[in-house]
């Protein structure tokens, strides 16, 4: 279980990028965290990532304080972030070099079919396109063999087509080992397609400012109208939170939280 | 899924094969360089041969040729070439190596940068043939203050091409290594290393340009050896072809250890070539 305990961030220069938050996510659960711009998204999955540590808070999965990049927590990024000197294969076995070659190269020619690249695996990562590109990344993620799979807006830069085509992948890759998928976006349709949960943060200072659960069995059609409902309950909240004269939800306005104005 | 990798099936076969070019034209297209200077050597040597021109203070190729043939069966152009190349290799291998060691420093620690960029900056600001008269004072007129005018040639271009590229690091390249939690050690050798490995072969040939600019002028300040004493010699003694020929061989020799130089080192740059194959292929 991943534990997130009034998760502050203040910034050198003064920012509040993240506010007090407070979350429990199980082992296996897919969340979604939706918001506008400055609300503290991607400060948090990096807190989670142990990329930058949190000013206040803590951070903890199975008990374990985390402060620093932790073996059991996976990040893809937004761009593939491939090595160009290394063949997609190498990219894919790069954070497993302390197995023996044997098992490595196992591992990675399974992720490599897993993700439909098998072909490509000397090619070098400039002669791949961008959707093949974040497949690699995820298979790069995937092959350590993560609890907890951090995704920060991964297919933001892919055009529509292939956004969906990899949204559909990674629910196909996470039933293989069903870790906990914590997912970045700005895609409504995305966070609803994918999540059991959604978060809707609100920014100055990023806080949580409503949380939807998504009860729809999977795989789910885009054109249901139960879909289209959610959607629209998303998108209420989305705009409800950049509100500024909508106050906090009661619920998860924790002491001070508010005061902030 | 399968509908998928069907669709990116095309983009394979698009990227050219290099080795299903024939070899004719592979060889071709360095030919076509060598096109302008053979022209235009041929067209003085007709000149020459024609009477247009009496050839006295520019030689005719072939002039220069029978004169670097000479130089050859003597024994001398060799002893010469010898001289020269040992110059070079010795200060260019002290060039690189202070330039690598200062640069990788100031590089990777911040602190050192603050203390020895500033300093270094200042000395790169002096002619380095400024420093000749202080280094015969110091070193004396043979080898030792040729070899170190060399070499302080060499190492600026290689201490700021390492530096730069190692500031330059794609951050998000770096945060990769941290994710996979590599130490101090290995993130130096699978993430920084590589990663400003081209920069640096770029430094390291800037860097042999330079010591072969800087041999000249050492050899110039009192050398009875050398491709440098043979301009000198030529100048005193009044033989333009001699002059024509050490230059000539100048630029072959310095050529040819450049091209050794991107050979040593393409195996490590194959990741980069991909672009230079598809615009050659094109």
């Amino acid at each position: 279980m991943l534990q997130l305990q009034s998760v502050t961030k203040v910034y050198p220069n003064g920012v509040h990028a993240l506010e007090r938050f407070s979350s429990e996510i199980q082992l296996g659960e897919i969340i979604a965290i939706i918001g506008g711009s400055g609300c503290g998204k991607s400060t948090l999955l990096r807190a989670i990532a142990g990329l930058d540590r949190a000013s206040n808070g803590t951070v903890t999965l199975d008990g374990e304080a985390i402060a620093a990049p932790h073996a059991k927590v996976g990040i893809i990024f937004q761009e593939p972030r491939l090595l160009p000197w290394l063949t997609v294969a190498d990219n894919i076995g790069f954070g497993l070099s302390e197995l023996p070659a044997a098992e490595r190269r196992e591992r990675v020619a399974r992720a490599l079919e897993r993700v439909g690249l098998a072909d490509k695996a000397k090619v070098w990562p400039r002669e791949l396109s961008g959707g093949q590109a974040q497949r690699v990344a995820i298979a790069r993620a995937l092959v350590a063999q993560p609890e907890v799979l951090l995704l920060d807006e991964p297919f933001s830069a892919l055009d529509a087509f292939t956004r969906k085509d990899l949204q559909d992948h990674l629910l196909d890759l996470w039933a293989d080992t069903r870790p906990t998928l914590i997912l970045v976006t700005h895609d409504v349709e995305e966070a609803v397609v994918l999540a059991d949960r959604v978060l809707v943060m609100r920014p100055h200072p990023g806080r949580l400012f409503e949380e939807i659960t998504i009860n729809l069995s999977r795989p789910r059609d885009r054109n249901a109208p139960l879909f289209e409902q959610f959607k629209r309950h998303v998108l209420t909240a989305l705009d409800r939170s950049l509100d500024r004269t909508v106050p906090d939800t009661q619920g998860r306005r924790e002491p001070g939280g508010g005061l902030w104005w | 899924m399968i509908m998928t990798v069907e669709l990116q099936a095309p983009a394979v076969a698009a990227t050219p094969q290099t080795a299903s070019r024939p070899w004719a034209a592979r060889l071709a297209r360095p030919l076509l360089g060598l096109l302008l200077p053979l022209s235009l050597a041929l067209a003085w040597e007709l000149a020459v041969w024609a009477g247009w021109s009496n050839g006295r203070l520019v030689p005719p190729p072939s002039k220069v040729f029978t004169t670097i043939a000479e130089l050859a069966r003597s024994g001398e152009l060799t002893r010469h070439i010898t001289m020269t190349l040992t110059r070079v290799g010795i200060g260019f291998g002290l060039g690189v190596a202070a330039g690598t060691l200062l640069g990788g420093i100031c590089g990777y620690w911040g602190l050192a940068r603050r203390l020895i960029d500033p300093t270094v900056q200042a000395l790169r600001a002096i002619p380095s043939i400024a420093w000749v008269p202080l280094f015969i004072l110091w070193l004396g007129i043979f080898e030792t203050s040729k070899v170190a005018l060399i070499a302080v040639g060499v190492f600026f271009p290689v201490y700021l091409g390492l530096t730069g590229a190692i500031l330059s690091v794609d951050r998000k390249i770096v945060e990769v290594g941290r994710v996979f939690r590599l130490s101090g050690p290995a993130m130096i050798r699978r993430i920084l290393l590589p990663a400003v490995l081209p920069a640096y072969v770029v430094a390291l040939r800037v860097g042999l340009g330079l010591g072969w600019m800087f041999v000249v002028a050492a050899e110039f300040m009192g050398a009875s050896e050398g491709l440098g004493y043979l301009l000198i010699d030529g100048q005193q003694l009044g033989k333009p072809a001699q002059i024509v020929a050490a230059i000539v061989i100048f630029a072959i020799i310095g050529k040819a250890t450049d091209w050794l130089l991107e050979i040593a080192t393409a195996p490590l740059l194959r990741w980069q070539d991909s672009f230079a194959r598809q615009s050659g292929a094109a």
